[in-house]
């Protein structure tokens, strides 16, 4: 089951990259799309942030996560590469766990 | 993910930015490992996801959904919805690689961002063709190396969540996020999409939040003109924006 969603998945993920390089540019450069489709991104990303932050379950929730992502968040405003954003996220759960 | 400086138009330039970016995807692909790891994928599914599926943000987004105890499809659904800007990417680059049958099949396993921002970033043709596969070559290495390192240097720890790598997708999402957000518009479609995927999380199944604000992103995007005069989000834009 996880193993045909992972593969389902996968190839779901390259039909759009060959459907890019090979569908009618015209259909792609329609403005509706061009408009859509970068939006999505930003969207489900925003979502993902938010859902996996202040949830446990289908519980809304306030803990340390909320304290990682503050984190993050000053890493991303400092220009830090990515890998330190996610350590820093990471370490500063674990550490106010500790406490 | 964002990337500045000028584009070389030497083949050395090139390949020695290709390796720069590389290392910086090789490095965010060890979180990647870890983070796939701890939300219990084992060490062969985690590295088929990187070799098969090769496209971060889609990735993270999958086992992120797992982590949090969404099912594979909700985890698919939106790996696959991730993966939509990178069919906006291909009508960029099919006119720059042309090429046809299978040398155009293995092409497009390599259009994501850093191949499209270096290829597009050409002067010539020629260039653009290097570009892109100097990159998609050196980052696909990398990327699949930095994934296995990173799962099995997790698997080694006897409980990943002592280092509070359960805590850490948000933080990858955010620096996936924070290049995309420099306008108006999709700060405001951020803002609305969190709320809007809270409201609705204690109501229905994991994992079908992220699809209620996809659905709400296409009437956006369907049904709203985009704002006259404010910068909005351009259409093939993996730099992030910083060539605008």
């Amino acid at each position: 089951m996880l193993w045909a969603g992972l593969l389902i998945a996968s190839a779901g993920c390259y039909a759009l990259k060959l459907a890019g390089l090979s569908l009618p540019q015209a259909w792609l450069q329609d403005p509706r799309i061009q408009r859509t489709v970068p939006l999505l991104p930003v969207a489900l990303l925003a979502a993902l942030i938010a859902t996996q932050t202040f949830s446990t379950g289908h519980r809304l929730v306030l803990d340390v996560r909320a304290a990682a992502l503050g984190v993050a968040a000053i890493a991303v405003l400092l220009r830090a590469p990515f890998l330190v954003v996610v350590a820093a996220g990471a370490a500063t759960a674990a550490l106010l766990r500790l406490l | 993910m964002a990337f500045t400086g000028i584009a070389s138009s030497s083949h050395g330039g090139i390949v020695r930015d290709a390796l720069g970016i590389a290392i910086a995807s090789g490095a965010y692909a060890l979180s990647f490992g870890a983070i796939a790891t701890t939300a219990g994928l084992s060490l062969l599914q985690t590295a088929a996801l990187s070799t098969l599926m090769f496209t971060g943000a889609s990735q993270f987004a999958l086992v992120g959904v797992l982590g949090a105890g969404g099912s594979v499809w909700a985890g698919a659904a939106t790996a696959a919805l991730l993966g939509t800007r990178n069919a906006l990417y291909g009508v960029r680059l099919s006119s720059l690689l042309g090429g046809r049958g299978l040398k155009s099949a293995l092409a497009a396993h390599f259009v994501i961002d850093e191949t499209t921002a270096m290829a597009i970033a050409r002067e010539s043709a020629s260039g653009s063709r290097f570009a892109f596969w100097a990159t998609g070559i050196a980052l696909f290495a990398l990327w699949n190396l930095g994934t296995l390192i990173g799962a099995l240097a997790t698997h080694a720890l006897s409980n990943p969540k002592v280092l509070g790598l359960d805590a850490a997708p948000p933080a990858a999402f955010l620096a996936l996020l924070a290049p995309r957000l420099r306008a108006r518009e999709p700060m405001a479609v951020a803002l609305l999409a969190a709320v809007v995927a809270l409201v609705f999380l204690p109501f229905v199944p994991a994992g079908i939040p992220l699809l209620i604000v996809a659905a709400l992103d296409v009437v956006i995007g369907l049904f709203f003109p985009a704002p006259r005069g404010g910068r909005r989000v351009r259409a093939v834009d993996p730099t992030g924006g910083e060539s605008d």
